[in-house]
């Protein structure tokens, strides 16, 4: 099989991996600084608190994993991506070092400041929506070169519809897949009150992540006719995907099968982003650079592979044990504290 | 005002992250190991001291990894963001150790995660020691792959370039390259020997404040020893650095000798500051030990400056970078040596308030001397960024805004660096050591 299609698979697996993960994360910080305004902090903390706590520090890695790894395996989107987005991206890593940083030391260290809580809640939100820029630009139309350098075009991008569309799936949907997320893990904990607020949260954000889902499919029929085009061809991936959205919608609202109604999400998300991430295919930034004529060379290539194959060796088993210490313990997901 | 000059500001921009950065890396890298150390202690001679010990290092440890890593993500970014051009070409050949790198960084961050919360879930100490291995290991080997990317910058091989593209690449070769075994070395000595310090300075800085609690001394004890080892093993694998730089980059030791004719019984100069004429005033001048150090032969030639091209030279600061470094480091080594023998012999006067406070200034100056030596080490290879292949201005980006970025980033790293200190001062400020073991005993229902 191509090498190429290898790398940037398992890459887009990461990057799903990172999106996920992230989401429950970005989110949780968000519903943590509502519940403060909204009187709710007492329902809601221990059991947003006792999830984040031992995996802040990897939902980090999976991003630095993504980037080091495409840089890895197309070095050419260094020279693209790096000289066109250096202001977006330099925003995000500040927004990610406040927000990173600030959890540890205010989880371990100093007291709570309510002022770091709205702040933390809403860098939360301002992240997904900056690194976002990232898919946006790739749709092409938003670089232009400029004595053989890529340069951004702020005006075009601030200004277009896509942007905007692309931004309000990334917020909503990070409060959609997070809420979800807190439910099943409070009916895991037991925590009824918990569980019955964030079920509201999640249908009230199942509709937005549809709505601005759709929304941007039409914005690429005017952006990127060929992209849209290639939606089309595999338009069951896309339709498949609405299903389980239904699927988890119903399964909330009838407040049964909480678990099963977030691998639903999952899957929904899954299809949708490996779909449009095919369709996307070949390209890495439409028009200039495609996976092939950035790729590496093949024996840094196959390298890296076996690199890959030799760290998962030793990654699935540690994270398998995190899960299975911290997500999966149900004594200590209901904050007991036995020894055992 | 300034003329708006990018590689001028990404070349500040990168020198100012990983100046911030490395304070926090290398104690991320040494400090696992030392509270491996003190819990493994703690354990065989049945000592809760040293279990405590281990346990307050971590819970400061957490701060400190946590700007590790934030800053550490914005390197990382930084390299493809102010070095397109750089990375573009070097991605090809250097790929691998950088994503080896994450490996190690993500096995350590699911370790720590683990160490973190189960505090209260195992009965057993060892088990819960278990957990600490992976923790230093994946940490220690972070250092050793990110600074074989480094090593390559100063050395590169492992390709050919033909007609302009980059051909025949071995990743293993590129990895291994002639500067790893020593620079790696140095950086892991280095990292422990810092930590080691730094935390000896808490401890020594407990008793100066008059808090003679046995613990402090234990800490004090057992991390002078640990530094006195790392010290020791820094000075021999310096060395061996100074043969590998007169052999492999023969003007990045001249440079930091001032050492500009080639000559035999070449003498080692300290210090001293430089005319108008480019002649050395003032310095302290150590016959054939420039040689010795190149060499280890007092009579060897050694390859002055002049030998290279005006426009391929290193700028003659890092003389001053070299003598810092080299001079703290040589005065750790006595102070810890001195500590140790006087310890042993019952000498009184290094429990004397001013040893006390020579003691607390190891951690600082330790800081210091790895900034300084990470200047020698990135100064002293200008003008390249690869060497013997590209300079540093070809590989910078030609973006806009890299000035505005820069200002962001001096502001986040000022409100980190404050934020981190009071944090850690808060942190042990409200729970004294006497205190939390008086809550040890109590929860063991010995009161």
């Amino acid at each position: 099989m191509d090498l190429a299609i290898v790398g940037i698979s398992v890459l887009w697996l990461f990057l799903f991996g990172y999106i996920i993960i992230a989401s429950i994360d970005f989110g949780a910080g968000f519903f943590s600084a509502y519940s403060e305004l909204a009187h709710t902090k007492h329902i809601l903390h221990h059991i947003i608190q006792r999830y984040l706590s031992p995996v802040w520090e990897v939902t980090n890695v999976f991003l630095v994993f993504f980037f080091v790894g495409i840089v890895g395996f197309f070095p050419s989107t260094a020279f693209y991506y790096g000289t066109a987005l250096l202001v977006p991206v330099s925003i995000s890593i500040i927004l990610l070092a406040i927000r990173g940083s600030y959890y540890a030391f205010q989880t371990y260290g100093a007291k709570d400041s309510k002022v770091y809580i709205f702040l933390y809640g809403l860098a939360g939100l301002l992240i997904p929506a900056s690194l976002s820029i990232v898919l946006t630009i790739s749709e092409g139309g938003f670089v232009e070169m400029v004595n053989d350098a890529p340069k951004l075009m702020y005006g075009e991008l601030f200004f277009s519809p896509l942007t905007w569309s692309i931004v309000m799936l990334s917020v909503v949907s990070v409060l959609y897949i997070s809420a979800t997320f807190l439910t099943a893990y409070a009916d895991v904990a037991k925590d009824d009150k918990a569980r019955g607020l964030l079920r509201k949260y999640a249908l009230a954000w199942s509709g937005p992540t549809i709505l601005s889902a759709g929304l941007i499919i039409m914005q690429l029929q005017q952006h990127n006719a060929e992209h849209f085009q290639n939606i089309m061809d595999i338009w069951w991936v896309f339709a498949l995907s609405f299903v389980f959205f239904i699927v988890t919608v119903v399964l909330l609202w009838v407040k049964k099968y909480y678990s099963l109604a977030f691998w639903s999400l999952i899957i929904q998300f899954a299809l949708a982003f490996f779909g449009y991430g095919a369709s996307h295919y070949p390209y890495l930034l439409y028009p200039y650079l495609t996976i092939y004529d950035g790729f590496t060379n093949d024996a840094m290539a196959t390298a890296l592979i076996i690199a890959f194959i030799a760290g998962f060796a030793l990654l699935i088993p540690s994270l398998f044990l995190l899960a299975r210490l911290f997500l999966f313990n149900k004594r200590y997901v209901r904050g007991e504290k036995r020894r055992y | 005002m300034w003329e708006y000059d990018p590689v001028f500001f990404s070349r500040t921009l990168t020198g100012l992250t990983l100046a911030f950065h490395i304070i926090y890396a290398t104690i991320g890298v040494g400090v696992p190991l030392m509270i491996a150390i003190a819990q493994w202690i703690g354990i065989k001679k049945n000592d809760e001291h040293y279990i405590l010990l281990a346990r307050r290092w971590t819970r400061g440890f957490v701060i400190t990894v946590a700007v590790g890593v934030v800053t550490g993500t914005a390197i990382g970014l930084q390299l493809s963001l102010l070095w397109p051009n750089f990375m573009e070409l070097a991605g090809h050949v250097i790929s691998l150790p950088l994503f080896m790198e994450t490996f190690a960084f993500f096995f350590e961050a699911i370790f720590l995660g683990i160490y973190l919360y189960t505090w209260d879930r195992f009965e057993n100490q060892k088990k819960h020691m278990l957990l600490l291995i992976p923790v230093a290991i994946g940490a220690s080997f972070s250092a050793f792959f990110i600074t074989m990317v480094n090593s390559f910058m100063n050395t590169p091989q492992g390709f050919d370039i033909v007609n302009g593209a980059l051909v025949n690449v071995d990743p293993i070769a590129a990895m291994f390259n002639p500067a790893t075994p020593t620079k790696v070395a140095h950086v892991l000595t280095t990292a422990y020997m810092t930590s080691a310090f730094i935390l000896a300075s808490i401890a020594a800085f407990h008793l100066l404040k008059g808090r003679n609690h046995i613990y402090h001394k234990k800490s004090l004890y057992l991390m002078m020893k640990v530094g006195l080892i790392f010290s020791i093993a820094t000075v021999i694998v310096g060395d061996f650095s100074g043969k590998f730089l007169a052999e492999y980059q023969p003007e990045k030791l001249a440079a930091a000798e001032w050492h500009f004719e080639t000559e035999e019984k070449a003498p080692l100069k300290m210090f001293g500051w430089l005319d108008d004429d480019g002649e050395v005033q003032g310095a302290i001048e150590i016959p054939f030990a420039l040689s010795i150090l190149a060499h280890s032969d007092p009579t060897s030639e050694v390859i002055g400056l002049n030998e290279f091209p005006e426009d391929e030279r290193p700028p003659l600061i890092v003389h001053y970078f070299f003598d810092i470094m080299v001079s703290i480091g040589v005065w750790l080594t006595l102070i810890s040596l001195l500590y140790w023998f006087a310890i042993g012999q019952g000498w009184r006067f290094v429990q004397k308030k001013f040893f006390n406070f020579l003691l607390v200034l190891t951690g600082p100056l330790a800081i210091i001397a790895i900034e300084m030596g990470w200047f020698y080490a990135e100064f002293g290879r200008q003008p390249w960024i690869l060497r013997g292949f590209m300079k540093t201005p070809e590989g910078a980006t030609t973006a806009g805004y890299v000035d505005t970025m820069l200002l962001l980033f001096v502001g986040l790293y000022i409100v980190l660096g404050t934020a981190s200190v009071i944090v850690l001062r808060k942190m042990f400020k409200k729970n004294p050591v006497e205190k939390e073991l008086a809550d040890h005993a109590r929860e063991r229902g010995e009161w």
